[in-house]
């Protein structure tokens, strides 16, 4: 297999061989995978997809791997679920969820991504992995270098949640927390690239990294019946996301797998953390970093570099950029737990609360198919809802004390 | 007064391979055309053609993004160090 002819920059389109780099020579814009469509479309067909696993490896001719898949053989084709209870809850008749609070094996979409990088790393032969993160990067590194047999040295921002840390630890990484915001660590990660050879998932390997999320586009149409939703609305930390579902639906376009696509793509952020949906709202294309401050931390990055496209995606796509404050962040995640049974972390809360704001402002509309993107697992982010719920009553094991606090705590 | 300059890998070519050179000026803008004036051809790699920096390099002065200062009139001041650095994107989505 292998459809990679190599790598080209998307500012200047100078080409590059398949290396552990990412950045253009020349004009220091980001490298990404160019591939062989003719080969690819040769090869490719809805049956063929079908009849593959029922993973992201179904759609493994689109990615940029020269060999099998080599770890993460069971991430993605997460479940798209037709949210009834929420949709009426926010007045829309064809909602949908694409829930990757579930995607294995750590509960984010950030699987998707890491499953390529390792395997990637893996060919060019590293033997340690490492990355910059706000915590599920971290998480899901650390779960696949050790399926791969890999070292990993995990960089953090100070003040991530418990879950994040622990759930990254356990994994046999070393975790190193730096005082500063995430920014400040992926910038110290460059540094640390220039002293050792390893292979950092979202910054020497990130052209291959990134596209492992145009599995979750290509999920979210084939999911959909082969056909593309009206609007989705997408969590906005780097922008890589966006970019990627939005590049996927129009690769399935080009190959003729799909009609035409005429998805608006929404980015979702927290005010909080907002330079991306701030320059939307303002018609710049140019982003102004700012300094994070808001409970949605696994988004929480000031500085995106990819940020110029996340804007040109929404834009182009005929899409919007919007923001919430922190509290309706958590008003949101109860109300998808409390309509749909699925715990979602505070980025989840952000594109649901941020999706009830663009309803109000008629971008999104009743009758339109709505795609939600649920990427992140609400058990690693309790501390977003600590006071929000009171402990649970203690009784006495008896019935009289049940029969006495039940009456006094109907919730239903 | 000189102030030191960290250069990203792909301009070490321009530099003889020192990762680390000196420059002098009053602010940032001074800073790069006396880049230019050492090591030829390196402004261009940096700046677009009306001297702004490019949208995928990222300057600090010291640990600051100029950015958040004054941009390529951030003042310089004697024992400053500015670091140029492609900007890299990561993290969660």
């Amino acid at each position: 297999m292998g459809f990679v002819k190599g790598l080209r920059c998307k500012e200047c389109g100078k080409d590059y061989e398949k290396l552990p780099i990412h950045v253009c020579e020349y004009c220091f814009g980001p490298l990404e995978v160019n591939y062989d469509y003719a080969g690819i479309g040769k090869v490719v067909s809805r049956k063929s997809i079908q009849d593959g696993p029922p993973s992201m490896w179904r759609y493994k001719e689109f990615m940029p791997i020269d060999e099998e898949p080599k770890v993460g053989l069971h991430t993605g084709f997460t479940p798209l679920v037709r949210a009834k209870n929420l949709g009426k809850a926010l007045g829309l008749k064809n909602l949908y969820l694409k829930n990757d609070s579930v995607n294995h094996p750590t509960f984010s979409f950030k699987d998707r991504v890491v499953a390529v990088a390792v395997s990637k790393a893996l060919e060019f032969g590293f033997d340690t992995v490492s990355c910059a993160s706000t915590g599920n990067l971290a998480n899901s590194v650390a779960a696949h270098a050790a399926e791969a047999g890999l070292k990993s040295c995990i960089i953090i921002p100070d003040g991530l949640e418990a879950g994040k840390i622990l759930g990254t630890q356990i994994y046999g990484a070393q975790l190193i927390a730096v005082h500063g915001s995430y920014d400040d660590v992926n910038r110290l990660c460059s540094e640390i690239g220039a002293n050792h050879d390893w292979a950092f998932v979202n910054i020497n390997i990130r052209p291959y990294y990134g596209d492992g999320s145009k599995t979750y586009g290509y999920e979210i149409a084939e999911q959909l019946g082969w056909k593309t939703p009206d609007n989705v609305v997408v969590p906005v930390a780097g922008s890589s996301l966006i970019t990627k579902i939005y590049k996927a639906f129009h690769e399935f376009e080009m190959l003729g797998l799909i009609d035409k696509v005429n998805t608006k793509i929404f980015a979702a952020q927290a005010t909080g953390c907002s330079p991306v949906t701030t320059a939307i709202k303002n018609g710049s294309d140019t982003i102004k970093p700012v300094k994070p401050n808001t409970i949605a931390k696994s988004i929480a990055i000031g500085n995106p570099a990819d940020g110029y496209y996340g804007i040109k995606t929404a834009n182009e796509s005929g899409g919007w950029g919007e923001d919430i404050p922190d509290e309706e962040v958590v008003e949101a995640m109860k109300l998808l737990a409390e309509t749909e049974g699925i715990f979602t972390e505070t980025a989840g809360g952000v594109t649901l609360g941020v999706t009830q704001k663009l309803i109000k402002q008629g971008r999104i509309k009743p009758d339109e198919t709505t795609v939600i993107c649920i990427t992140g697992n609400g058990l690693k982010t309790q501390e977003a809802l600590t006071g929000h719920y009171t402990p649970p009553a203690v009784i006495q094991c008896n019935i009289q004390s049940f029969e006495e606090e039940f009456a006094n705590n109907l919730t239903v | 007064m000189p102030v030191k300059v960290r250069v990203p890998t792909p301009l070490m070519k321009l530099t003889s391979n020192q990762a680390e050179v000196t420059a002098e000026g009053g602010t940032i803008a001074d800073i790069l055309n006396n880049l230019e004036s050492q090591f030829a051809g390196i402004k261009e790699r940096i700046c677009e053609e009306n001297g702004t920096p490019r949208r995928f390099i990222n300057i600090y002065l010291n640990e600051e993004d100029i950015r958040f200062l004054d941009g390529e009139n951030t003042k310089i001041k004697d024992g400053d160090e500015i670091s140029i650095i492609p900007a890299i994107a990561g993290g969660a989505v």
